[in-house]
């Protein structure tokens, strides 16, 4: 589990420090040998990390690349498939919590929480969301820890669904909240994407309790942190929600 | 120096190389310190990079650096390829490299007898690692186009072997790159001159 670190040392002043020594000539010789070691050295320590004007810029930058990757979206482009004897058993589990802390959403009491820009708002049932038209399909979840799992997860056509509740299409964001507190949004190209599916199976079997039951989003087209488990409440919006770890510096659109 | 040369000055490396230089030694320091935080999240190898070499604080942190720098890298890159090929000087400096030149080079190197009489020249070792770190470069930045954008370019990921594949080209580029700095800086140690005319051109 990453979690943010603290400031650990005030640093202006040791680049202060450093420059004031540059600007001695008699020094020059000797920094021409050493300078380029010490810039590789200034950048690795946490120094320019926790700089708040250095976190603003990046956190803006951040911003820039969601628009980028908006622009390279392209709706039509579908994920690799894979054949079954791919699929990774057992695939592996991953959350902001230990396997131990999952939640346990009773089956039978559950109602799934449509809100927003969306015409009906009436809540869905389980048995009622499984008669819904359902597909499966074989893709690679990709972590943003950098490791890969091909998966099995079969479901209904999320942009199906968004129809089916008569959402307004040309909204900016999907939001979802979820029964261990997570939190995500979406932009709607990527939820109207023909592979991303409001999950209620994993590997032929109802979406086990470890994989996020009773639903969740798979988006092929996505990060993981971006695939929410658990969902309670699908929101349809305008205003930007966030996101767990989004909320926390994680790129916003990340998508692949 | 004497001061005729001084009046009319030829740099040894023109502004715009010296530029892209530094510019690509600041994205390249950036993009090494911070992958290496990503690769910590989730190491191929049995091994893993220190904190302390590290950028970013944590794996968010780490991603925002690599996500910002890249685009100096590559912006920067382009930029350094078009003047290269352009201005004419990368057939003038880079070519001909002939196998045979390679060797003479390369023994007089290994046996320290190397000239640097004339840095405006490349001898044919420098020829070839400099060539090989810009192709390198191109790979690292194709490689990371795939494991950022997998799904958009399936042509570039279907030719690096699939995502899993293209970390391990991403991993190994890098590598190669870091090993091709670690010369570098010591070749600077042993000739502090050329750092003099990379910074100032003379």
């Amino acid at each position: 589990m990453m979690i943010k670190q603290s400031p650990l040392v005030g640093d202006d002043a040791v680049v202060k420090e450093a420059l004031s020594r540059l600007e001695q000539p008699a020094r020059r010789l000797f920094m021409q040998r050493t300078l380029t070691l010490g810039g590789l050295s200034l950048l690795t320590g946490c120094s320019i990390t926790d700089n708040p004007g250095a976190e603003a810029a990046l956190e803006k930058i951040s911003r820039l690349n969601d628009k980028a990757q908006a622009w390279l979206f392209d709706p039509n482009q579908l994920a690799p498939t894979y054949p079954d004897s791919m699929i990774v058993r057992p695939f592996p589990f991953n959350a902001f919590y230990d396997e131990d802390k999952v939640p346990d959403v009773d089956a039978d009491a559950f109602r799934l929480e449509v809100s927003g820009m969306v015409a009906d708002k009436r809540a869905w049932s389980l048995p009622e969301l499984r008669a819904l038209p359902h597909t499966e399909q074989v893709t690679r979840h990709i972590c943003v820890e950098g490791w890969s799992a091909i998966g099995k997860w079969g479901g209904v056509p999320f942009s199906l669904f968004l129809r089916r509740v008569g959402a307004d299409l040309n909204a900016r964001y999907v939001g979802f909240k979820c029964a261990d507190d997570y939190y995500t949004s979406i932009d709607m190209p990527t939820a109207l994407h023909p592979q991303t599916l409001l999950a209620l199976t994993f590997d032929g079997q109802t979406l086990p309790r470890r994989y996020g039951f009773p639903m969740k989003l798979r988006m092929p087209t996505k990060l993981g942190y971006k695939n929410p488990k658990h969902i309670q409440a699908i929101f349809v919006t305008n205003t930007y929600p966030g996101g767990y770890w989004e909320d926390q510096g994680y790129n916003w659109f990340g998508g692949s | 120096m004497d001061t005729f040369n001084t009046d009319a000055p030829r740099a040894i490396h023109p502004l715009w190389l010296r530029a892209t230089h530094w510019l690509n030694a600041v994205a390249v320091a950036i993009l090494a310190t911070s992958g290496w935080r990503i690769y910590d999240a989730s190491p191929l190898f049995d091994f893993q990079f220190a904190d302390p070499l590290t950028l970013g604080g944590w794996l968010g942190g780490a991603l925002q650096w690599h996500f910002a720098a890249m685009w100096l890298l590559v912006a920067n890159g382009l930029a350094y390829l078009l003047l290269n090929t352009g201005s004419g000087r990368l057939g003038k400096q880079f070519f001909p490299l002939s196998l045979r030149m390679l060797f003479v080079d390369l023994s007089a190197a290994v046996r320290g007898h190397l000239s640097h009489a004339d840095p405006r020249r490349y001898n044919s070792v420098q020829r070839l690692a400099y060539l090989a770190v810009m192709a390198d470069s191109v790979l690292l930045g194709l490689s990371g186009l795939v494991l950022w954008k997998s799904v958009q370019f399936p042509l570039l990921r279907e030719l690096l072997g699939g995502y899993e594949t293209a970390r391990h080209v991403h991993f190994f580029a890098m590598a190669a790159l870091v090993g091709f700095v670690g010369v570098h800086l010591a070749m600077v140690a042993v000739v502090p001159r050329t750092l003099r005319a990379m910074t100032f051109g003379r």
